[in-house]
């Protein structure tokens, strides 16, 4: 548990190195995920130690979005102006996402439907988790 | 009142008012039947804010308690490697197509987001926030400040949108006749990040895995995509 906890800390370092030489405008963190996931496809599996404090931290993600939400709260000014604007966005680009990718995968939901039919129950992102 | 300015300015109050908060408004969620548009964190940042307005106190001291839970998104988001991996080895034969609306997806979300703010005459503050809006905040969140966003409004904007995704989805899959569980739940993993995956367990398990994915690959494409797609269409 201690060890994987410090597993993605040093990952999560190793990204923000890489973001603070390279320059690279992406968050560290992000870095850091892309830089795990390589590694575990190379070593094929999860081990449980990493397993065991990744998903307490997921479990509890949402939970974790709470500090930078309530800096909303510095926002009403922008809020007050732009409100409009934003709900305009939000509902005209979250329809057309929806309808963009569903297209486009639409052809291919038989062969999906097959391939992870086969392999079920494995354990997936739990409803906590943003 | 000398009791309330001593707790108040401790760092500990403010971690114990979020996470309380936080665990009323999530069983009030459950027993509510899950409701998106009275998602826990939603009606935490809510309550919060008129709490800390009545009682006068400033973001910067609410911060300086609940930095320490902020402070978790880091490895939180090293950690969305895992149920990644764990996806990618169920479907790496299709990972073409998957890829493919992913990519095609996230575009749609921030360049149609974007164009449309930029039409109503947002300021440039608000664009920039609202850019990474389809992606988990974990990410989101990250994505706004190195943007020049505001976080705090990006985090606020994710979770409209999860909202919105979950109340527009299933009346477009009916016009559009979307039926496949997996196609389903990819897009709402798209659209609407990890409020949609939890949404998507409703048509099913396989549903849910596949907007588990789909969180997971629109996030981190999303990250890399934006730095080139905000100053082509011209803002910044």
């Amino acid at each position: 548990m201690l060890i994987g906890f410090l597993i993605l800390l040093l990952f999560q370092f190793a990204g923000e190195l890489i973001v603070v030489f390279s320059g690279l405008p992406v968050p560290g963190p992000v870095v850091g995920m892309v830089l795990l996931l390589m590694g575990l496809i190379i070593k094929g599996e999860v081990p449980e130690y990493l397993r065991i404090p990744s998903e307490a931290l997921l479990k509890h993600l949402a939970l974790l979005f709470v500090p930078a939400g309530v800096g909303l709260m510095t926002h009403f000014g922008l809020l007050k102006q732009d409100w409009l604007a934003i709900l305009v966005a939000l509902i005209v680009s979250t329809a057309l996402t929806i309808v963009v990718t569903a297209l486009i995968l639409n052809p291919s939901a038989k062969k999906l439907h097959r391939l992870s039919r086969v392999k079920h129950g494995q354990d997936t992102l739990g409803e906590d988790s943003h | 009142m000398e009791f309330w300015t001593f707790f108040a300015a401790k760092p500990l109050m403010w971690l114990i008012v979020t996470i309380a908060t936080f665990i009323v408004t999530s069983w009030l969620n459950r027993r509510l039947g899950g409701t998106p548009l009275l998602h826990p964190v939603l009606v935490s940042l809510f309550l919060i804010i008129v709490f800390l307005l009545l009682t006068g106190t400033s973001y910067e001291t609410y911060f300086e308690g609940a930095q320490f839970i902020h402070f978790l998104l880091g490895p939180a988001t090293v950690a969305l490697a895992v149920p990644l991996f764990d996806h990618f080895e169920r479907v790496k034969k299709l990972l073409l197509p998957l890829l493919l609306a992913c990519m095609a997806g996230a575009v749609t979300a921030a360049a149609s987001a974007l164009l449309v703010a930029q039409a109503l005459d947002a300021s440039l503050g608000t664009l920039l926030s609202i850019a990474p809006k389809s992606v988990t905040s974990a990410i989101a969140i990250g994505v706004a400040e190195k943007l020049g966003g505001y976080p705090s409004l990006a985090s606020g904007l994710v979770l409209i949108t999860g909202a919105l995704g979950c109340i527009l989805a299933p009346p477009i899959y009916h016009i559009l006749n979307v039926t496949d569980e997996a196609v389903k739940g990819f897009t709402l993993g798209v659209s609407a990040h990890g409020m949609g995956t939890a949404f998507a367990f409703e048509y099913g398990l396989m549903a849910g895995a596949f907007g588990g994915l789909a969180m997971g690959m629109t996030g981190a494409f999303t990250a890399f995509m934006l730095p080139l797609l905000v100053p082509l269409l011209g803002i910044g």
